[in-house]
């Protein structure tokens, strides 16, 4: 219940988070809206030496038209994407998704740089901006980098980002009124998914990430390849769950993660062509 | 750290270790008790408070995050003589309380489902309550007093 | 005036309780007070070496830490037999992960934490136990050594029904496991002490202040009126909370030792491991049976989980299943018999029904087991071996004795609120249409046992006695206070009793206030535990109640100068009957009673107090449905519907009725669909959170639908049979009967509790497929 003792600093900008994060090294963590970490840290199993809050940092909070793509600022809360119109319009599948994370108090504070970061492949976001082919941008001491979603995700809470570094933005393609589905299948409305499902069409092709079935958010690329091969929905879901290691815990075993992968897949495919 | 908030409309400040949970800090530094603690997961909003005016589960927020903001607890959605508003009237008539350790909770992240959308489905207060757990009521007797509020309190 | 019995009227608790103003323990804030908090053992099952505290003592803001061997004498937490008791803390030998090896005491709970944090013990690992199989092996590490065997308790089956058995058309059996689970009420246990020059006060979340009381009286060899118990405004109990906990000792010694107030909340996780456990029962059921459903033989060997210590009620709570396991119903051999066995987990003792659920459980199964087996329409099934309601009062097969009921009218009852033809109808159209989910139907006829109960049988329970205590006094101005021995955590006592007086005195229920929960305030009671608040509390308020009218009739009789007999209470004034313009209102009643100089012969004063003891206990039973879809794909159950229908005789309070069992049947839900407490094979409790503990939300929950049906117990003047415990006794099984009808074509018999989606799933394949 009671984080263990802490310093804490207040970065009044992304260059100064930067900074305080090359100082303090594996020491400190980055403190948005807390949703990751507190969690951790109040059961005492993260236990961090020093926090730096970028919470305050107020210009991190946008959904903008980018141009040929949707930017989005990393303090946005999954509150903020779910009622953005702009999203609704050109990125419904993010909007939608953002709505079923956690419960609205989570909503209204956490972040969506929080939970790309924090990097837990049971998390609905991650699965979703790898499924769009989304694009993260991240500030270090060297200045600004792009990295891509497939890049993003290494491990188990474990993502591209180098300790001094601090995810500014997100940036999503337009894909407007392209046929998405987003398949979350959790035991209570307020649980991680057991196994989540995030598809999106693009020009012609087809995006499947999977939450859950893996160290990391992982394409369904066997699923992926046999639709750009013309398979049928049914055909194609039949292996989703092909390259994925789920894991096995309290609530759902190995094989049950990827008979239900193989089912949300076809469901989510469904929808899209319905 | 010193820090200063707004509480039930209260100017406060304080000098808080960075650790203080703001449930923590409500309860024991200013004595606002209304607000409880019931799990260590952020899974039951017992300890929900409205934090610039949007629930908030007050067991995961820093409070020193919570500096320069503007916290409501259930003592200051409720008139200072025991009268009840329109959705705790709610929660009376159809008795959506019994033990009564979730109802701050429950009546808060009511109050900030009905602001967010004020024409609820039943389905979608069920779902907007998500993140708070009752133990005693079995929620019909919540939902119905948040539908009966939404719907302007037709009793 | 309209009588508020049987009036649906709203309740005086909510106006603190909305408005933030309940008093829970943790609330309390007392000069110099402190914070206690426990270090708990980590290992299930280990010698105890030694536990350090001296990093603890340096942590800023600690200002004590203490071990079993700072308290010489410490009295321990009970048990059966003085070899078998659980210590307050763990001397050398630890038996659960969770159990307290010692405290710290801090200025605040911050620094408290930070303290446990610091506790450093050095285990030495034993064979742990982790399930009931492990505990009855052969060559099974023994918790106990001394006992020879982990079976701390027992009571052997009297003779096995074989030849009835092998004499029934038919057999069948069952193996039936009702889950650990944790009553999670939502405050956690939460005790304070302040041990002054003489008195000790005590605020604990407790459901039986008096008892607690007496209790720490005889632990702590201090005198019972030199102690004060008080149980506030308490979070939820559910059966939980009448345990004895090392809270309750040690922040007393503790507070004496620092003289000094002292706090205990426990947090959630802690929570989950230290409050103890419900239900962990395992029954292996024979039945015998014809053709045409009639159920001829009933065997149940129980296996009752204890956990690591049977300080509990675990020992005895199978007793309770024996007696209530044939239900319903008319069964002309029944036996059955249990073994009461340890294992390396939290002490398991009551949880909401305490043993009848367990029962319900395993009869409504076998009910449904036997239509399944002749094809009987299992509603039939349960009409044709019903107790007839002739037959009541109804011996059961082990002595005690069901008081009314009329279950073939609950059964009518809840037929006329759903269309059974069309459901069944809908249910085979389900079933041919691959695109549609499965459709279940699932009954739930259950009889639980309520209104505990004879003073006879409470003092085989340890305690003084079953009766409850109810006083009433008149202040004054007309104002009545009614001091009640139950201990309420959420049953709405203040409003329910004042609708009794209310009714008996004919003043206001607006001029009654209950007070409860205080020994300082509160005569000798019993609490609230088995259902028993308004059988028996609600007679005692009753008797209590007509105890003071008849004083106050004859005050009245002596202003009116006319005879007691004579005169009549109506709506707050008593009339001379026959002559309505003569009366005199209660408050001058009540003004007049303490002024001697109006009062001729008459003693002065206004009070009267009442125990009732009831002669039997109530049994109070009902009817219930469950209709499920289950995905075909996923094999997650929906609920689509659940309608109700139960008899708990006069209602006092509809609304708070309806509350209690909608709230019941949620657990019932809850345990047939979610919970369930898990241990890893080291003994590690693996549901440590409310993340993986899994208390449904009102998303996963559906309306219910209520009716009822009124057979009154001959057991009080009220008629009342409780209802508390109610709907989780019927529940479950309701649910579990509906996912097994939803899957038969398939050839699934039966489905563990908790039925996950993944359990359905793999029912599916190994029976003959989804499709």
């Amino acid at each position: 219940m009671i984080p263990a003792a802490f310093d804490y600093a207040r970065a009044g900008s992304v260059e100064e988070a930067v900074a305080l994060l090359g100082l303090h090294g594996d020491d400190a963590k980055l403190l948005a809206g807390g949703h990751s970490l507190l969690p951790l840290m109040k059961l005492r199993v993260a236990a961090p030496a020093v926090l730096v809050d970028i919470g305050r940092l107020a210009d991190l909070r946008y959904v903008r038209d980018g141009g040929d793509h949707v930017a989005i600022g990393a303090l946005t809360r999954h509150h903020d994407l779910e009622t953005s119109d702009l999203l609704e319009r050109e990125v419904p599948l993010l909007r939608h998704a953002a709505g079923q994370v956690g419960d609205p108090q989570v909503r209204h504070r956490g972040t969506i740089g929080g939970s790309l970061a924090h990097a837990d492949p049971a998390s609905d976001l991650p699965a979703v901006v790898l499924a769009l082919g989304g694009t993260l941008v991240a500030a270090g001491p060297g200045g600004q980098r792009s990295i891509a979603a497939a890049e993003f995700f290494r491990s188990i809470f474990e993502s591209a980002l180098a300790p001094d570094e601090v995810l500014t933005e997100v940036r999503l393609p337009k894909v407007g009124a392209q046929p998405w589905a987003f398949e979350k299948f959790s035991r209570r409305a307020q649980d991680w998914a057991i196994v989540g499902v995030a598809a999106q069409r693009n020009n012609g092709t087809t995006g499947v990430a999977l939450v859950n079935m893996g160290p990391t958010p992982v394409r369904a690329a066997d699923a992926e390849a046999a639709l750009a091969q013309g398979a049928s929905a049914a055909d194609a879901a039949a292996v989703a769950d092909r390259g994925t290691d789920p894991p096995a815990d309290l609530n759902a075993s190995a094989d049950y993660r990827r008979h239900l992968a193989r089912v949300l897949v076809a469901r989510a495919l469904a929808r899209m062509t319905g | 750290m010193r820090i200063s908030l707004t509480v039930n409309g209260v100017a406060e400040e304080a000098d808080v270790e960075p650790r203080l949970l703001l449930v923590h800090f409500l309860r024991e530094r200013l004595g606002l008790t209304g607000t409880n603690v019931g799990c260590d997961s952020t899974s039951c909003g017992a300890c929900t408070v409205l934090l610039d005016g949007e629930s908030v589960k007050s067991c995961t927020v820093l409070t020193v995050q919570a500096d320069g903001t503007e916290v409501a607890t259930i003592e200051g959605v409720s008139a200072g003589d025991g009268a009840l508003n329109p959705l705790q009237a709610a929660f009376q008539r159809h008795h959506g309380l019994q033990c009564g350790y979730c109802t701050p909770g429950m009546v808060m992240a009511a109050t900030s489902l009905l602001r967010e959308n004020p024409h609820p489905t039943e389905e979608e207060v069920r779902v907007g309550l998500e993140g708070n757990l009752c133990r005693c009521t079995g929620y019909q007797g919540i939902v119905d007093a948040v539908l009966e509020t939404a719907a302007g309190g037709s009793r | 005036m309209t009588s508020l019995v049987g009036a649906s009227v709203v309740r005086k608790e909510d106006p603190n309780l909305l408005t933030g103003r309940g008093t829970y323990v943790d609330n309390l804030q007392l000069p110099r007070m402190l914070h206690m908090a426990f270090a708990r053992s980590v290992e299930a099952h280990a010698r105890l070496r030694s536990v350090d505290v001296s990093a603890a003592l340096r942590v800023p803001g600690v200002v004590a830490a203490y071990t079993a061997a700072d308290f010489p004498g410490l009295p321990s937490l009970g048990g059966p037999a003085p070899a078998l008791e659980r210590p307050t803390l763990a001397v050398d030998t630890v038996r659960f992960v969770g159990e307290p090896i010692a405290v710290v005491v801090a200025r605040d709970r911050y620094a408290a934490a930070d303290g446990v944090a610091a506790v450093q013990a050095d285990y030495e690992p034993l064979p742990v136990v982790p399930s009931l199989d492990a505990a009855l092996a052969d060559g099974a590490p023994l918790l106990f050594p001394d006992l020879g065997t982990n079976v701390v308790n027992q009571i052997p089956l009297a003779d096995d029904a074989e030849a009835e058995l092998a004499a029934a058309p038919r057999r069948a059996s069952l193996h039936l496991v009702n889950q650990r689970l944790a009553p999670a009420p939502m405050e956690p246990m939460a005790a304070a002490a302040d041990w002054g020059p003489t008195t000790l006060t005590v605020w604990a979340s407790c459901q039986a202040p008096h008892s607690v009381r007496n209790r720490l009286s005889a632990l702590l060899g201090k005198p019972s009126h030199e102690i004060r118990v008080i149980a506030p405004d308490v979070g939820g109990g559910f059966g939980a909370k009448a345990a004895w906990y090392p809270e309750f000792v040690l922040a007393a010694l503790v507070s004496r030792r620092l003289g000094r107030p002292v706090k205990a909340m426990e947090t959630r996780s802690e929570n989950l491991v230290a409050m103890t456990h419900g239900r962990d029962q395992v029954d292996d059921i024979e039945v015998g049976f014809d053709d045409e459903g009639r159920i001829l033989a009933l065997r149940v060997a129980i296996t009752q989980g204890v956990g690591g210590y049977p300080y509990g009620d675990a020992v005895g709570l199978p007793f309770l299943t024996m007696i209530m396991a044939a239900g319903c119903y008319r069964i002309p051999k029944v036996v059955a018999g249990f073994k009461a066995v340890l294992t390396n987990t939290t002490p398991v003792s009551a949880y909401r029904g305490a043993g009848r659920p367990e029962g319900s459980y395993l009869i409504e199964r076998v009910v449904d087991l036997v239509a399944d087996e002749t094809g009987v329409d299992p509603l039939e099934v349960r009409r044709r071996n019903f107790i007839p309601a002739e037959a009541f009062p109804f011996t059961t097969h082990m002595g005690p004795m069901y008081d009314s009921g009329d279950y073939q009218k609950s059964l009518a009852k809840l037929l006329e609120m759903i269309d059974y033809d069309a459901l069944r109808e809908e249910q085979a159209a389900a079933r041919d249409d691959p695109a549609r989910p499965l459709v279940g139907l699932g009954f739930s006829t259950f009889v639980e046992l309520g209104g505990v109960g004879p003073s006879a049988m409470m003092e085989g329970f340890g305690m003084l006695g079953g009766w409850e205590s109810a006083s009433a006094r008149v202040n004054p101005d007309g104002g009545v206070v009614l001091a009640v021995g139950t201990s309420p955590h959420g049953q709405g006592h203040e409003t329910m009793f004042s609708q009794i007086a209310a009714d008996v005195l004919q003043v206001p229920f607006e001029r009654i206030t209950v007070v409860h929960g205080d020994t300082a305030a509160v005569q000798e009671g019993i609490g609230t535990f088995g259902s028993r608040s308004t059988p028996v509390g609600g007679e005692a308020v009753k008797r209590a109640s007509a105890r003071l009218l008849e004083k106050a009739t004859q005050i009245a009789a002596h202003i009116l100068e006319a005879a007691p007999q004579d005169l009549q209470v109506e709506d707050g004034r008593f009339t001379v009957k026959g002559s309505p313009d003569r009366g005199v209102d209660w408050p001058e009643v009540a003004n007049k009673a303490y002024r001697p100089t109006q009062l001729g012969d008459i003693e002065a004063g206004l009070e009267a107090t009442a125990r009732f003891d009831p002669n039997s206990l109530t049994f109070p039973s009902g009817a219930h449905c469950c209709v499920v879809e289950v995905d075909r794909d996923t094999g997650r159950v929906r609920i689509r519907r659940y309608v109700a229908v139960d008899d708990c005789g006069t209602v006092i309070n509809p609304m708070m009725a309806q509350g209690q069992i909608m709230g019941g049947v949620a657990m019932g839900i809850a345990q047939a669909l979610y919970e369930k407490v898990a241990y890893g094979a080291d003994g590690q409790p693996l549901t440590t959170t409310l993340a993986e503990y899994l208390v449904p939300s009102a998303a996963e929950l559906p309306r219910f639908e209520l009716g009822h049906t009124v057979t009154p117990t001959p057991a009080n003047s009220l008629g009342a049979k409780g209802i508390g415990e109610s709907g989780a006794t019927a529940a479950p099984q309701a649910v579990v009967n509906a996912v097994v009808d939803a899957l038969s074509h398939l050839g699934v018999r039966d489905l563990e509790m908790p039925v996950t989606p993944e359990r359905v799933w793999r029912a599916m394949q190994t029976n003959g497929g989804a499709r």
